[in-house]
């Protein structure tokens, strides 16, 4: 299992607690690298949470949130990590990161974590192919010289522009959008926004694509081509993905790895195939009497 | 007026209506308008008749009324438009027209002194080249600055004057500054300051101001909307209370004058030997100032653009207006905020000190009363009116507002109309506030609402307002 021997990301006892609710409840598990890992579970059972939670955009209450970039991080070198009070620490290629620790533009910037939003959050004034381009920020910003060899028109700053449009016009052309890269991505129908947001997510260059519900509002052939998208990514990209679901056709036909929560517990982590059999799942989705859940919980009745 | 199967009324129909009309308005003004108490020689109340007022009232009345039915007649009976691209006031502009109007405008900004001197005389054109051109110029340029804060990065900054005044203050303080007299002296010579200060200073006071926009940036960006708003208001209110109040620098309300004029690169607009007109071989007039100071406000106004659109291609420039389109996915696709929001206060606040050492140099004297919160709201106002983030827009209605107010101390033929102690000047606010009002009801998005992408693939298609966000503050 790869999440086992080559997990990407690592979460340790994450708790999230909002006033006296208790959103996310000591959840661990770990995402591979390579990997498509999805979450799933109930409404309100903190899928989103956690996905804030690696994102930076909540600071967790308490708990350990490690990412390894060649995803064969040493026990030795993040309790080290984690003594030192930094950030994190590159060694070579590999670097590891705490994230809890992160404000949420490093979290995207340094350890190359990109999501997208349950609600699509696309700069909608902006053309399909300036939401690409913006999302190349950084690398851009570099070439820039931080603006001033950019306003005086260095040459390097204009390579490094036609090179971001290219790479826009490569995921233009992935996600079927090169007719419409000059529309305004407010005008685009949904499903087209949906695959912009993946697209510019992945334009910022993340070797972990966090995704909050991608198939939510598609229709089945929609929820088709997005399986392709995913797939497409994984195989002939550098990027594993996590993603929160509740399109079962998404989540078992593509999944490597499954982990279930319910109420900010995590209560089945596994394969596809694991999880789908898991009597505590089952009775997670489909409910059970309430004379039943401890039998449930006990393992005895499916 | 707006039912869809209304039959037209037709000339007779529209004089009918208008008459009507004009009655109601007799009968309003006969109670409001007709009669006015006065005070006779002996202190007894007179009832004195004016029905020349009320005669001219009622005749707007009919008139408009008349006017107003016909066109909309006229509108009723044009086929229906099959799609309306709304541009520029109604009016389809194509890129390629739109550059022709920008490069006609420029050819008109670099002539216009010598047209006016043309037209009217030297006498008569300080006023066109000075009460017109160059006020209005500033104003431009501020607007501009102020763009790139409220229209790109669409930050709510309601105290842009203090930046303004910083850069104002700076040039007055540092220009008249016996202390850096004598050091300039001492090292390059007693020639050197009076011919290069203000050179100097200018930059510098654009400095100033751009390091006092970062450091109202950062306490106030954790903040957005309406509170951010009432903070960068605050902000102005401080400086120009510091201004007033710190008398051994500042001088309070009686302000610094006898502030050093610029020179033409190194030669004084005076008529001694050395100076620009007898260098020229010209007769001295100090018009050559006054058009001096034109050009040089125009190439700072020009700086501004150029840089502004410049920067709007460049990733600090997306970034500003993906920022106001959408905080949280900046910051998901790693856009520090923060410093992206500081660079547009900065940069912002920069021009605004530019154009407060302009306008500290070519009034000669400056006082805490030329930065007042008013201030603030007409350059506000100028950037929402012209459409935020549009460069051409806000040139427009500063040219509207700024020369409209001026134009209205022109209106002295309205006396013939309403009487000899009809004073324009008055209505002056009133009519703005209305010509305001009724701009916004008719392009809410102001004058030019479309943005034009910074990037294409295959055309260049301007973007309707309607998509494009206004940021959270």
């Amino acid at each position: 299992m790869r999440w086992e021997t080559a997990p990407l990301l690592g979460i340790e006892h994450l708790t999230m607690r909002f006033g006296g609710l208790v959103a996310v409840n000591d959840v661990s598990f770990s995402a591979g690298r390579g990997d498509i890992t999805a979450i799933i579970g109930p409404n309100g059972a903190g899928k989103t949470t956690v996905f804030n939670c690696i994102t930076g955009f909540y600071k967790p209450t308490s708990g350990r949130m490690v990412l390894s970039h060649t995803g064969n991080a040493v026990p030795e070198d993040v309790a080290a990590l984690t003594r030192s009070g930094a950030r994190f620490a590159r060694r070579g290629a590999n670097a590891l990161f705490l994230l809890e620790r992160m404000p949420d533009f490093e979290i995207a910037a340094n350890a190359r974590v990109a999501r997208t939003f349950q609600n699509i959050r696309l700069f909608t004034g902006m053309t399909a192919l300036e939401n690409l381009i913006v999302a190349q920020h950084n690398a851009l910003m570099d070439a820039s010289g931080w603006t001033v060899l950019g306003l005086l028109g260095a040459p390097r700053y204009r390579r490094a522009e036609e090179a971001a449009i290219e790479r826009a016009r490569y995921w233009l052309d992935l996600i079927d959008l090169t007719s419409r890269a000059d529309d305004p991505a407010g005008s685009l129908p949904y499903g087209a926004q949906r695959r912009l947001e993946i697209a510019r997510a992945m334009c910022s260059n993340p070797l972990l694509l966090c995704l909050d519900e991608p198939a939510a509002g598609l229709n089945p052939r929609e929820s088709a081509e997005l399986n392709k998208l995913l797939k497409t990514i994984q195989s002939q990209h550098d990027t594993s993905i996590l993603l929160i679901e509740h399109d079962m056709s998404v989540v078992m036909e593509i999944s490597d790895h499954v982990i279930v929560l319910e109420y900010g517990i995590k209560i089945s982590d596994g394969t596809p195939e694991f999880v789908r059999n898991d009597p505590k799942v089952i009775a997670a989705y489909l409910g059970v009497e309430d004379e039943d859940v401890e039998a449930v919980a006990r393992g005895e009745l499916p | 007026m707006a039912g869809g199967e209304h039959q037209p009324i037709g000339i007779l129909g529209a004089a009918r209506d208008a008459g009507k009309t004009a009655l109601l308005a007799l009968g309003l003004c006969i109670p409001i308008v007709l009669l006015r108490t006065e005070q006779d020689f002996s202190n007894q109340l007179m009832l004195e008749p004016r029905f020349g007022l009320t005669l001219t009232l009622v005749a707007i009345a009919y008139f408009a009324r008349f006017a107003w039915l016909l066109l909309a007649d006229w509108r009723k009976s044009r086929p229906a438009p099959v799609a309306r691209v709304p541009i520029f006031a109604g009016v389809v502009v194509s890129p390629e027209a739109a550059r022709r109007f920008a490069i006609g405008g420029l050819v008109f900004l670099f002539a216009y002194p010598m047209l006016s001197l043309l037209l009217v005389g030297p006498a008569g054109s300080v006023k066109w080249i000075d009460n017109f051109g160059i006020q209005i110029l500033i104003y431009v340029m501020l607007g501009w600055g102020l763009n790139i804060v409220v229209g790109l990065a669409g930050l709510l900054d309601l105290g842009y004057v203090a930046f303004y005044a910083v850069g104002a203050y700076s040039y007055a303080l540092l220009a008249s500054n016996d202390v850096v007299k004598d050091f300039m002296a001492e090292m390059i010579g007693p020639w050197f300051w009076p011919a290069w200060g203000f050179w100097l200073c200018l930059p510098v006071a654009g400095i100033l101001a751009a390091f006092w926009g970062v450091i109202l940036g950062f306490p106030v960006l954790r903040l957005r909307g309406d509170y951010l708003a009432i903070v960068t208001l605050a902000f102005g209110e401080i400086i120009r209370m510091i201004l007033i109040n710190w008398v051994d620098v500042t001088n309070g309300y009686a302000g610094i004058s006898g502030i050093p004029r610029p020179s033409f690169f190194g030669l004084p607009f005076t008529a001694s030997e050395s100076g620009f007109a007898a260098t020229f071989g010209l007769e001295f007039t100090p018009l050559h100032r006054t058009i001096f100071l034109f050009y040089l406000i125009l190439f700072l106004a020009l700086l501004t653009n150029v840089v502004t659109l410049r920067l709007r291609r460049l990733p600090v420039g997306r970034a500003w207006e993906a920022l106001r389109e959408d905080e949280i996915a900046c910051r998901s696709l790693g856009i520090n905020t923060t410093n992206t929001k500081l660079t547009a206060f900065a940069i912002g606040a920069g021009f605004g000190g530019f154009a407060g050492a302009f306008f500290a140099t070519r009034q000669n004297f400056i006082s805490p009363e030329s930065f007042t919160f008013l201030e603030s709201a007409v350059i506000l106002a100028i950037v929402v009116l012209g459409g935020m983030g549009s460069q051409i827009g806000v040139a427009i209605a500063a040219i509207a507002m700024i020369g409209g107010t001026e134009l209205l101390r022109e209106l002295d033929w309205l006396k013939h109309l309403f009487g000899a102690d009809f004073d324009p000047t008055q209505y002056r606010m009133l009519l703005f506030g209305l010509a305001m009002v009724i701009i916004m009801i008719w392009r809410p998005r102001g004058l030019i609402s479309n943005r034009q992408p910074t990037v294409f693939l295959t055309s260049r298609r301007a973007i309707s307002g309607d998509l494009v966000k206004e940021g959270h503050g």
